[in-house]
């Protein structure tokens, strides 16, 4: 669902259709014999914040690592604001990107991971500075302002000095999103990042996400087993089944009529225990 | 320091006194094997003695602590020079295995403790459940489960011994090294013999290290 | 106990600690080149690497000794007996160091260079900023425990004649004859110094560990 041509979003793209922010084209994925992503086609528009669900093993992570360039897919093409991310164009065809290409692309790109990653000899404000100093060449005072207000609005303007080790879960997980966040990407891909918290942490971080897609510019890509908050902040739910887009739709058609059985099924499993 | 003497590898030499060191590799591996048996024997000892009364495992401790901390070189010298003062007199090559031994026995010490600690409590649980007695425990329960995966380590210590035979030398033990140095001062050329003696240990050694990386991959996946 | 045998070997364990630091910073050295080469995207650089931890960890420190001080002279290329005991020593410990270089590099979790990834950082920014000093925390306990080594490994070089420590002691026995006491001092030096180390190794150990686990 490609944003409207009148649609005035996105004024820095400066283009006058600004077109979907990611399309994947025909992209398969295998491991092996098992074939993870079947020739999947796909699109977010600018802005757009879309929630997927599915069953465990239906290729969710595996499209956020594709779009990451942390997995390469086998086959079809993925374009990031218009241009081919893991391929580039020479002489009329498009051949497998280097790593120039890739960092290039890949700007546009932030993740948040289910368990953080965080580097843990690096302290919470250096965790964010780093990338936008050594990546985006910012100057230390710079980066370290955005750093502090970041972390002031996920709430841990007071942690900056601390050490991963020193901090929650859920505190972990907020500076990871700070720290994605001071990339400034166009898309974020968030996979499952509540998943590995003790159950009283996670709505900290729900929260933060809520205010995130409320008031930022950014599409956002949710892979998430939290289906009140998937309701709450999606424009658009999709649900995989092996390794395809079984069913989609704004939240209220999935969640209240899903047509697909297997949409049925899973959603009948997971609100049910 | 660069002043070229036009050297050759004389491998007519080199073949000549092959046959004399490998039979000097051969008492290498004897005095490597002879000192190994002790350090097993030795390493249990002092594993369970550290598991004794304090009276007992301190002072053990702090026995192993000592011998680890200290070369082997000196140890051998200990060995060879004190002991006859005391009218003990043994051969060379007998003292040489025993401080090799008692030294490489202070290592297995802590690898028969790592293994024994790795043997699940419920075991020991379960051996006073069926009213076995201390030393069926031991032979039946504990050290059947704690021993295997240990040989890799044993494996790794086997080579590390192996290799610091050479050091009998020092005490003149006519092994490998010993046999490479009456070459060379016999003859004034040292690169053929000490390259040889060289090759002869990895030759030796590689195959085995790689014998027992095969041994620690197979254990890690049991374990899995 | 013969106080009066003290100031000699205490000259010969000022020469076993110059040894011992200068054989410790070749091997470092030596260790973070062959370490990376072993993880060298080219593989000629990898084989080389290869080639020299395996000769070094596959031969004994001894032979390598006096293969560094006897049989190198004949390739032309002379050694004073310190440059000898330094240079085979070094080596030696350094090719036990790469594999830990290497353990340790390897064993840096795959989700910290995702998260590099994510950021956007290169290669070697990820190398140098995320890998590496994380690897370089997990290395300090093996490395501690090669130096312990080290320090014991001095004594050999009294073989090739340098008036290290245990040179001092054998010498001392040679002209006095007062063995037990020598050989009493001689370990007790030994001790005196490899043990703490040992007990900073143990406790560097319990810290590392403890950020790891965080
Ligand atoms: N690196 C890999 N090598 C081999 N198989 C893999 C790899 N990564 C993922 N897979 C397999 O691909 C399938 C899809 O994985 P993916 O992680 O995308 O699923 P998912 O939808 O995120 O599931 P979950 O809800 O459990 O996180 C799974 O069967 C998984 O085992
Ligand atoms: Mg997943």
């Amino acid at each position: 669902m490609p944003a409207n041509a009148s649609d005035p979003a996105s004024p820095e793209n400066g283009r006058s259709d600004p077109g979907p922010v990611v399309r994947f084209e025909q992209v398969t994925k295998r491991f092996g014999d098992l074939t993870v992503l079947d020739r999947l086609d796909f699109e977010v528009a600018q802005n757009e914040k879309i929630a997927i669900i599915g069953p465990s093993g239906s290729g969710k992570t595996t499209i956020l690592r594709v779009l990451m360039t942390l997995v390469e897919p086998n086959e079809g093409v993925v374009y990031v604001d218009g241009e081919p991310l893991w391929h580039k164009p020479a002489n009329g065809e498009l051949v497998r990107a280097d790593e120039a290409h890739l960092r290039k692309v890949r700007k546009n790109i932030g993740m948040v991971f289910q368990h953080f990653n965080l580097f843990p000899h690096m302290s919470v404000l250096r965790n964010v500075t780093e990338a936008p100093i050594h990546v985006l060449g910012r100057s230390r005072s710079e980066a370290e302002d955005q750093a502090l207000h970041l972390l002031d609005k996920v709430g841990l303007g007071d942690k900056t000095d601390q050490f991963p080790s020193q901090l929650s879960g859920g505190q972990k997980q907020r500076v990871a999103i700070a720290r994605a966040l001071a990339m400034q990407p166009k898309v974020m891909l968030f996979d499952e990042v509540t998943s590995a918290l003790d159950p009283e942490l996670v709505g900290e971080v729900l929260n933060i996400l809520r205010d995130l897609a409320r008031d930022t510019e950014m599409a956002m890509l949710i892979v998430t087993h939290e289906m009140q908050f998937a309701r709450d902040v999606a424009d658009r739910v999709v649900f995989f089944d092996s390794g395809r887009v079984a069913e989609e739709g704004p939240p209220s058609k999935i969640f209240s009529a899903p047509e697909n059985p297997r949409t049925q099924s899973f959603l009948k499993a997971v609100l049910d225990h | 320091m660069f002043d070229w003497i036009t050297f050759t590898w004389d491998m007519e030499f080199a073949l000549e006194i092959l046959p004399q060191l490998l039979r000097a590799a051969w008492i290498t591996l004897q005095a490597t094997v002879v000192g190994f048996a002790i350090a097993v024997v030795v390493g249990l000892v002092l594993a369970l003695a550290r598991r004794g009364p304090r009276i007992v495992s301190w002072p053990v401790t702090f026995l192993i602590e000592f011998i680890r901390s200290t070369p082997l070189l000196v140890q051998l010298y200990v060995l060879y020079f004190i002991l006859p003062l005391y009218g003990v007199s043994l051969s060379a090559f007998v003292t040489g295995v025993i401080g090799l031994g008692l030294h490489y026995g202070a290592y297995l010490s802590e690898v028969y403790r790592a293994g024994i600690e790795h043997v699940d409590k419920g075991q020991w649980e379960a051996a006073i459940a069926l009213n076995f007695d201390r030393r069926r425990t031991w032979t039946n329960i504990v050290l059947p489960q704690a021993l295997p995966p240990m040989l890799p380590m044993f494996g790794n210590y086997f080579i590390v011994m192996f290799k610091e035979t050479p050091l009998l030398s020092a005490i003149t033990v006519v092994e490998l090294l010993q046999t490479a140095k009456i070459i060379g001062s016999r003859t004034f050329n040292y690169v053929e013999p000490y390259t040889l003696v060289g090759l002869i240990f990895l030759a030796l050694s590689y195959p085995a290290a790689l014998v027992v990386n095969r041994l620690e991959a197979r254990f890690a996946r049991q374990r899995q | 106990m013969g106080i009066d045998l003290l100031p000699t070997l205490l000259r010969g364990a000022g020469i076993t600690i110059q040894l011992t630091l200068a054989s410790a910073a070749l091997a470092l050295v030596v260790a973070l080149i062959a370490g990376l080469g072993r993880l060298s995207p080219w593989k000629p650089i990898r084989i080389l690497a290869g080639t020299y931890v395996e000769v070094f960890r596959g031969t004994s420190v001894l032979v390598q000794l006096f293969w560094f001080y006897f049989a190198l002279p004949l390739f032309g290329i002379r050694l004073d007996a310190f440059a000898a005991g330094v240079l085979a020593l070094g080596l030696n410990v350094g090719a036990y160091g790469a594999e830990t270089v290497r353990g340790s590099i390897l064993s840096v979790p795959r989700g910290q260079i995702e998260a590099g990834i994510a950021l956007n950082f290169s290669a070697a920014q990820r190398m140098r900023r995320i890998v590496l000093p994380q690897a370089f925390v997990m290395m300090l306990p093996p490395f501690g425990n090669n130096l312990i080594e080290l320090l014991k490994a001095t004594a050999l070089v009294s073989l090739i004649t340098i008036p290290e420590m245990t040179f001092e002691g054998y010498s001392l026995q040679m002209t006095t004859g007062r063995t037990n006491e020598i050989f009493l001092w001689l370990l007790l030096l030994y001790f005196a110094v490899a043990y703490p180390l040992t007990l900073g190794v143990r406790a560097i150990e319990r810290r590392v560990s403890a950020f790891l686990r965080a």
